[in-house]
């Protein structure tokens, strides 16, 4: 079995981000590494986060930094990964590309404990970086430029200590003295060898300056002093005639301010009110912002709260830090003030917010200052503080994350087209189920009823040069409505279109004169209102219309083409005359090219399924320069010009091209090249859309032109980042549509569908998948779906919060008190009052207030997707919390099909996994499944972490025991067991009378049930650890499993084993007995192994295409979606063997991990061919693509044909 | 061997340990091995987010918090050391 794997949806966590000018003068962008892709955003002019470029790097991003070289205008990125190299990237604006400057090898790959790549630190005038590791090394590269102005690199200074852990670097602001970075380091050697203790007690942390002599090229320790034991990370406070220089030193509940030769500033973080004592505050994220005159930084706590950060100085001396509390947003992994005003707040889960500053915080609110630090014999007085609404920062824009994806099917429900992808996502209050469809998003603008069914509509503008479309038109079987666009839309009769007929097309012609064709004649409306006609000869009717700006072919009736020319005084000329050989069943003509006064090329397609491409020259007019075949009648005709691109920011490299796409009356989409001057036509793909013939039209996107088909769904075929993609929407069956261009929509779609007219228009083109999201209130665990009934049920559960009632009760004491001290206080205070009642301190904004490590909270949910609706909550209480779920349906079928739901109490996982009870739980379905009554519960002696039905009767696996359990009347009755699994079972698949059973550490168990002898036992397991996290039953003897350190792998029970035990009488019983190295006598063989680079939570088969080869879908905890599609020929995998294997030679990874040891970084590959990695193929230059398909002896075009098809094979 | 090659492993071998934190030596025991396996561990855990982000969503805490644990525990991780026997 050969594999091609393909991302759908890239990660959408973010590991860190940066902001900076990356392409240089004033505009303000994001870099964002999301695991293993970097990607440059930038807020537009709405405030919305716009992908400019993402780049898949095929390695761990593990930190970032920006630098300036003194005097340039643009900043470079230097990345930090897993690849034992340091990366110096600058982003050509030019050909939207990151352009790799330098990068230096310094150590071995991967994320090891000695090899820098960890933390990263930038002396703020750009002349240095400091690149660390966890432990022990710190390298120091010299930037510099040379007399060609372009950046150079030093080889690295070594700043290593020896048994040092480090917790943060970063580079301390003095000017242009020497640049100085500052490390938080704690030595162990001693700890490691005191066996009374003593010393690990005394070990302490020290701020350590490490100073680079520019001069003698050399690094050295220059300082170190002793520092809060709490200490976790720095942030660089400006110097050099900014500001006091040094470092703030964020420790837990403390921020301390130190530099050398400075006394210690010191002031505690203001605590929640409802905090548990023995909780400590962390800083996680922090930002500075500086200003001509002023600098503050922003820190955030782990529980959201951003609090703002002030010193008071007299040059380089610091007299007060004060920590302000600001506003409260989710936690976040990464904070960027950026100049524009704006907040970009990457969120560890969930979504990311974009905020805009409402205020910088100079209103009083909570405070604590270094100047009444107040030190009494338990320690340092606390401050408390009560988060409140915003009142800082206002959000602006969300860019949807689905991190962390905790489970996943894929299913139907809906009955559509497509299968739709329900995922759990997010942790906590901001979890949510989100339903994923293929295909992009629309925004709906208006709907409004039509008098009748129109069967066709146009919009036109009265000149060439107006921006916004003047009229839509829309078509009756016996009449034509022409409707006026301005402030609103209106019917308009003085137009001078015939409204008596219906038409057939309506458009610009010439500058700006306007024609309507109608089954008997052309109407040609001048701009003047003078209206010429012309009459088709005879009974004949038109019935085909083709047309662009300069010219019109009409076919009648028996298949006679008439061939018409705007001349210079804007008449409708009649050239030529045609007769076909029979009725036409379509026809188009290719765009006027820039500068030209006519276009070549004329196609028509007939009902003996052929199209054939005519001349429209005068030397040659009317001649056949080219025929194609096809498989079925053509239905609907449409050129589409690609203009010639070299780059930039929606394309990549590639000359003009002009497409010829035909909708067959099977469904088909085919797409030709047509020669732009001989009119051969090569290069054919076809695709299959729907049930109904494709209708094809020409609308604008971005500026480009784009094709939109109609099928039973709707289709849009577009540019993005340099690739041509044919995406679904998701919107409804439409019958006809044409661009729209008004004031309020710039780029939108008007189309008919049954009697209503739409405008809509599509949003955030190159996703792949458009999502619903439904929220949830705790970290959702795991879910099933019914699929007759049509819900889901879904148990969520979040360690340490307090119970609903609790939370209730302590919110509304917290009101009360807030309220009190509000009435006592100034009516100024009532604004900010009234906006709290509108959002009365949110959960998704707050988090769930802490409470101790052993209260857990937990509910079951039955929820309908149609309705969004949840139709049952249970909240489980006393601490009890569910973590496994099934349905079941027991033999003797009294109830019908039951929920079987797995639980523990108090369940602690430190110091050692503990709990005081576990449960099974039994809920039969009431009201026709939308709603759960407790049956029974069954205390277990372990937590049960899998359930599964197994010839009716339900299979436990609890901690290490797999057990069998028939239906009481009061409990669940134990039947039978096994106890020889390693550690925990946390997943059990089933398949007639084997039982495939996933061990948290020690990867597939093999089992069979003997009913005879009422035994449970296992044939079978591997020999690999593996730490499964996710596994899919693929067939009898097949299992695919997720694991830990981001693998997907699957195991095959050999052929010939499979066959003895399906044979022996004793089922391999007697085999069984003997065993082989402490485990099963057979070993299954791994015949597929990847890495994806990413924890993969949940793997499914499933078809995301109607009809089509069913591939394995995968998501992960950074919320990305992934696809393994079996290869069906050799040839094929041949072919992408090849393919990627040209590629990794010829296009490296970006960060400097070499893709072959990145994709086996825990085991070797096998068999699965990287489709990530072939589909950068169209990103590479002209000539490389060239050579790389000469090599493959094939065109570049064929390569990119395949790679197209194999994508649609999958999405 | 000539003692000269002796001289050399040995001497290659301290380059090693010097150079490569956890290099092996003959008299290693089993408190040291197991120091070591587990402050790789954790170095790991930190350096790869999407695991980090795994262990944050088991014990409900946020990632940063996770990072720092990861770290402090890279001080002690398997508990004090056995005591010396005599040499």
């Amino acid at each position: 079995m050969y594999l091609y794997n393909l991302t759908l949806q890239q990660a959408t966590g973010i590991v860190c981000a940066i902001n900076g000018s990356f392409s240089g003068g004033k505009s303000q962008e994001i870099v964002v590494a999301r695991g293993k892709v970097l990607d440059l955003l930038r807020p537009d002019d709405n405030g919305k986060i716009q992908t400019i470029l993402s780049v898949e790097v095929f390695g761990a991003i593990r930190s970032l930094a920006h630098f300036r070289l003194t005097g340039a205008h643009k900043d470079y990125i230097v990345v930090g990964s897993d690849s034992g190299r340091i990366v110096i990237l600058d982003y050509n604006k030019e050909k939207n590309v990151f352009d790799k400057i330098h990068q230096e090898t310094f150590g071995k790959s991967g994320c090891r404990r000695i090899v820098p790549g960890q933390y990263l630190g930038i002396d703020p005038k750009g002349r240095a970086v400091m690149v660390g590791a966890c432990e022990k090394q710190k390298l120091v590269y010299v930037l510099n430029r040379d007399t060609s102005a372009r950046l150079t690199i030093s080889s690295p200074l070594e700043a290593h200590k020896s048994h040092t852990i480090v917790y943060s670097i970063v580079g301390v602001d003095c000017g242009f003295d020497n640049p100085v970075f500052a490390a938080i380091e704690l030595d162990y050697s001693e700890a490691d060898q005191d066996s009374t203790g003593q010393a690990a007690s005394e070990a302490q942390k020290h701020l350590t300056f490490y100073e680079l002599d520019l001069g003698l090229n050399h690094v050295s320790r220059k300082w170190s002093e002793q520092v809060d034991n709490g200490a976790n990370m720095l942030v660089t406070v400006p110097g050099g005639g900014d500001g006091p220089s040094g470092v703030l030193v964020c420790a837990e509940n403390f921020v301390i301010y130190k530099n050398q030769g400075h006394p210690d500033v010191r002031a505690v973080i203001p605590r929640r009110a409802d905090l548990p004592a023995e909780r400590g505050v962390l800083i996680v994220s922090a930002a500075m912002h500086k200003q001509k005159s002023m600098f503050f930084f922003l820190l955030q706590t782990e529980y959201g709260d951003v609090f703002k950060v002030t010193l008071d100085h007299d040059n380089d001396r610091v007299s007060e830090l004060k920590i302000k509390y600001f506003d409260t947003i989710p936690v976040s992994s990464s904070l960027c003030v950026l100049k524009l005003g704006f907040l970009f707040a990457a969120s560890e889960f969930g979504n990311h917010g974009l905020y805009q500053f409402q205020a910088i915080g100079d209103d009083p609110d909570v405070e604590s200052s270094s100047a009444t630090l107040m030190e009494t014999e338990e320690g340092f007085q606390p401050v408390f503080f009560q988060p409140r609404g915003l009142k800082n920062l206002v959000r602006i824009d969300q860019v949807e994350s689905l991190m962390p994806i905790m489970d996943m099917k894929v299913s139907n429900l809906f009955e559509e087209e497509t299968p739709q992808i329900f995922s759990l996502c997010g942790r906590g209050p901001r979890s949510s189920l989100r339903i994923l469809r293929p295909g992009l998003a629309i925004s709906e603008m208006a709907v409004s009823q039509l008098p009748g069914v129109p069967s066709a509509v146009w919009t036109v503008k009265k000149n060439v040069n107006d921006e916004f479309d003047a009229y839509i038109v829309v078509s009756f079987t016996n009449a034509t409505l022409v409707l006026s666009i301005g402030e609103t839309v209106e019917e308009v009769s003085d137009s001078g279109f015939l409204d008596t007929t219906p038409s057939l097309d309506v458009s610009l012609i010439g500058d700006d004169s306007l024609m309507q064709v109608h089954p008997t004649g052309i109407r040609h409306i001048r701009e003047d209102g003078r209206i010429n006609e012309w009459r088709t000869p005879g009974k004949r009717t038109i019935v085909k219309v083709g047309s662009n700006r300069l010219q019109v072919v009409v076919a009648l009736s028996g298949g006679e083409l008439i061939y018409f020319e705007v001349d210079m005084t804007g008449q409708l000329m009649e050239v030529e005359k045609h007769e076909m050989s029979g009725d036409v069943a379509c026809l188009d003509i290719a765009p006027v090219p820039e500068g030209r006064q006519r276009s070549r090329f004329l196609a028509v397609g007939s009902y003996d399924n052929t199209i054939r491409i005519l001349s429209l020259d005068p030397d040659d007019c009317m001649q056949i320069l080219s025929l194609q075949s096809l498989s079925s009648p053509p239905d609907s005709l449409l050129f589409l010009e690609v203009q010639a691109s070299i780059g930039g920011e929606d394309g990549a490299d590639h000359p003009a091209s002009l497409f010829l796409n035909t909708g067959l009356q099977s469904g088909v989409l085919f797409r030709i090249v047509v020669d732009m001057v001989t009119g051969q036509l090569s290069d054919a793909r076809s695709r299959f859309l729907g049930l109904r013939a494709p209708k094809l039209f020409s609308v604008a996107v971005r500026g480009r032109r784009a094709m939109l088909c109609l099928s039973s769904r709707p289709w849009l075929g577009y540019i993005h980042q340099g690739h041509f993609l044919l995406t679904p929407l998701s919107y409804e069956t439409l019958e006809y549509a044409a661009s729209f261009s008004s004031d309020q929509c710039a780029e939108g779609v008007v189309a008919v569908a049954g009697d209503a007219l739409r405008v809509f228009t599509i949003e955030r083109l190159g996703e792949t998948f458009n999502e619903m999201t439904i929220p949830l209130r705790y970290t959702p665990r795991k879910f099933v779906l019914q699929p007759k009934r049509k819900l889901l049920v879904i148990i969520e559960s979040d360690q340490g919060s307090f119970a609903a009632e609790e939370r209730e009760a302590s919110r509304k004491e917290c009101f009360e008190a807030a309220g009190m001290g509000e009435n006592g206080k100034k009516e100024m205070e009532n604004g900010g009052d009234d906006e709290d009642k509108d959002d009365p301190l949110s959960d998704e904004q707050y988090g769930y207030p802490k409470a101790e490590s052993d209260k857990w909270v937990s509910c079951i949910r039955v929820l309908d997707p149609r309705t969004t609706e949840t139709t049952c909550l249970l909240e489980l209480q006393d601490n009890e919390a569910a973590f496994s779920i099934c349905t079941v349906n027991f033999h003797d079928k009294e109830y019908g099909t039951l929920l079987a739901v797995g639980t523990a109490k108090g369940l602690q996982f430190w110091p050692k996994r503990s709990f005081s009870a576990a449960y099974i739980h039994i809920y039969r379905f009431m009201k026709d499944g939308r709603s759960l009554e407790l049956l029974h519960k069954t205390q277990v002696d372990g937590v049960p972490l899998a359930l599964s039905q197994f010839q009716g009767r339900l299979l436990a696996g609890i901690g290490p025991v797999l057990r069998l359990y028939d239906l009481g009347k009061r409990r669940l009755l134990r039947k039978c067991e096994n106890k020889l699994f390693p550690n925990t079972i946390n997943s059990i698949h089933t398949y007639r009378d084997r039982i495939y059973v996933g061990d948290v550490q020690e990867s597939f168990h093999y089992c069979k049930y003997r009913r005879d002898e009422n035994q449970l036992y296992i044939f079978a397991d591997d020999s690999v650890p593996r730490w499964l996290t996710a596994s899919y039953h693929i067939d009898f003897d097949t299992m695919a499993g997720g694991d830990k350190f981001g693998n997907i792998y699957f195991v095959r029970l050999p052929q010939d084993v499979s066959d003895e035990i399906e044979e022996d009488p004793t089922g391999g019983k007697i085999k069984w007995e003997q065993g082989k190295l402490n485990g099963a006598p057979n070993k299954v063989e791994e015949i597929v192994q990847f890495h994806v680079g990413d924890v993969v939570t949940c793997l499914q088969k499933a078809s995301l295409i109607p009809g089509g080869q069913e591939s394995l879908i995968y998501g992960t905890v950074m919320g990305s979606l992934g696809a393994l599609l079996a290869f069906s020929s050799r040839d094929d995998v041949d072919f992408f063997n090849h393919l990627e294997m040209h590629m990794r030679q010829e296009h490296p990874p970006l960060c400097g991990r070499d893709h072959m040891a990145y994709r086996s970084a825990y085991f070797p590959v096998k068999d699965v061919v990287d489709g990530d990695l072939c589909e950068q193929f169209p990103t590479l230059p002209m000539d490389l693509q060239r050579k790389i398909a000469d090599e493959l002896d094939r065109t570049p075009g064929e390569i990119l044909k395949k790679l197209e098809e194999i994508r649609n094979k999958i999405v | 061997m000539q003692a000269s090659d002796r001289f050399n492993i040995n001497s290659q071998l301290e380059h090693l340990q010097a150079k490569y934190v956890g290099t092996g030596h003959a008299d290693m025991n089993r408190f040291e091995w197991a120091v070591n396996i587990q402050r790789d561990s954790y170095a790991s855990y930190v350096g790869h987010h999407p695991i980090l982000s795994y262990f944050a969503i088991a014990e409900n805490e946020s990632i940063g918090r996770e990072r720092y644990n990861f770290m402090q525990k890279m001080l002690l991780p398997c508990g004090l050391p056995p005591e010396r026997e005599d040499d």
